[in-house]
């Protein structure tokens, strides 16, 4: 069964919740889920934005009280 | 209280300097001691390496012997370890010493790892030692011109490199006389120029001016290097005449080896600072698993507070001061200007404008470096 990993974000300006989920793609398994939680509201466009173009799985985008929960899955 | 410091770059060199100065009684009486680990005899400035690429630092001005830059009181010992035993409160080191201790600070650094990516050791020059920086140094002076292609791995140490060694990349040619025989290409991971919004904001226009194309959305997926081609996980190849990288980095090997953390970052409590489910283990600068800047820094900071909380620890139990997430990074925009950017967990930095001024100040930071090594500054 496919592992959900946490990928925690929150305040981070450098390198920012993007840079976190690149690197932390690298160390899951094909198929493997990750959960990015960020307190930048602009995580909500440019993580769907670049998972979509390099080819890996947008699945879900959540809010709740100013934190963002953006859930993707590794696909190669 | 046996206090064991694992590491003797900035973080821990700062953090036993801190505490040796708060505890001079405990010291004197025995009630507290310090010992520091370290895999050298020396201690390098690392920021100089980026001066060095580009010939403006030479290799001496980086060292200093770590045992100068102690206070008296420090045990210091050149004998790097290879076993975290956290169950039995200790470690094993190269020499077959054992070292207990009743509180452990792990400050072991990080390393590049070029090797990640197929073809980008071998093609790509890059300024994270001494030996990889006089090499690209070298390689610049040879260079006739052509296209520059600066590729950033994820993550990296220090993030304001890619952008720093862009610039001065733009002067150095300049310099020689070259400003129409080189063209930089500048990629980056994200969809813009930098991590931080408004320092792509201001380095985004800068790029434009100085005629540095950019490509963003780039993350290195392989380098070509008999056809001279770099390729990204995006689907887009660049060809190169010189291959320029600021490489993805991992934790040291032994972190990894022990089990105390993914590729050698360590889960680190943001605030606190301790190794997660170990009270009495804390984390230092690069080492820790935290999403900040792998900067020194950082790792100045995470030290100031480490060393209030230990020493508060020895004197009255328990820890007094949390981690805000602070960070000051200069930002060399050329061989004559620069800003900065600050910020912590909770404020964006806002970088001014660069000048002339902050860059001097940089030029005396790197002196006054081994000041702040000291914990002094």
């Amino acid at each position: 069964m496919a592992e959900r990993k946490i990928v925690d974000g929150r305040g981070s300006f450098c390198p920012g919740p993007l840079m976190e989920l690149i690197a932390a793609l690298k160390t899951v398994e094909v198929g493997d889920e990750l959960e990015v939680l960020s307190t930048d509201k602009g995580s909500a466009n440019d993580i769907p934005e670049w998972v979509n173009k390099v080819g890996h799985e947008y699945l879900s985008t959540r809010e709740e009280n100013g934190v963002w929960y953006i859930v993707v899955r590794r696909k190669k | 209280m046996r206090i064991l410091i694992v590491g003797g770059g900035m973080g821990g060199t700062i953090l036993a300097n801190n505490l040796a100065r708060r505890l001079t009684g405990e010291l004197k009486s025995g009630k507290a001691r310090i010992t520091m680990l370290s895999a050298s005899e020396r201690h390098m400035y690392q920021p100089g390496l980026l001066y060095l690429a580009v010939g403006r630092m030479t290799p001496d001005e980086l060292y200093r012997d770590q045992a100068s830059l102690l206070e008296p009181g420090i045990a210091f010992h050149v004998d790097p370890v290879e076993d975290f035993q956290l169950d039995k409160n200790c470690v094993r080191t190269k020499s077959g010493k054992t070292h207990e201790y009743d509180v452990m600070v792990i400050a072991t650094g990080s390393r590049m790892h070029p090797e990640g990516v197929p073809g980008l050791a071998e093609n790509a020059e890059t300024f994270y030692t001494e030996e990889s920086a006089l090499k690209m140094f070298k390689r610049l002076q040879a260079f006739q011109g052509g296209k520059v292609v600066i590729c950033v791995g994820v993550p990296h140490k220090c993030p304001m490199a890619p952008l720093e060694i862009t610039f001065m990349l733009h002067d150095y040619f300049k310099d020689r006389g070259m400003a129409n025989k080189v063209q930089l290409h500048y990629t980056y991971p994200i969809g813009r120029v930098h991590s931080l919004e408004n320092v792509a904001k201001w380095a985004a226009p800068e790029m434009d001016r100085l005629g540095i194309k950019y490509e963003t959305f780039f993350n290195i997926k392989e380098v070509d290097g008999a056809n001279k081609i770099l390729r990204s996980e995006e689907g887009v190849d660049i060809p190169y005449d010189l291959l320029v990288t600021i490489p993805s980095h991992k934790g040291m090997e032994v972190v990894e080896k022990c089990g105390l953390g993914q590729n050698g970052w360590v889960p680190t409590d943001r605030t606190r600072l301790n190794m997660e489910g170990r009270s009495n283990v804390f984390v230092c600068g690069d080492t820790t698993n935290l999403p900040i800047s792998k900067a020194g820094s950082t790792a100045h900071f995470e030290a100031d507070v480490i060393g209030e909380n230990i020493a508060a620890m020895v004197k009255v139990g328990t820890t007094v001061r949390e981690y805000d997430g602070k960070v000051f990074c200069f930002i060399e925009a050329g061989k004559d200007r620069a800003t900065y950017a600050m910020f912590n967990y909770e404020n964006p930095p806002d970088p001014k404008e660069p000048t002339r001024a902050v860059h001097w100040f940089k030029m005396a930071y790197n002196k006054l470096y081994w000041v702040s090594a000291r914990g002094l500054l």
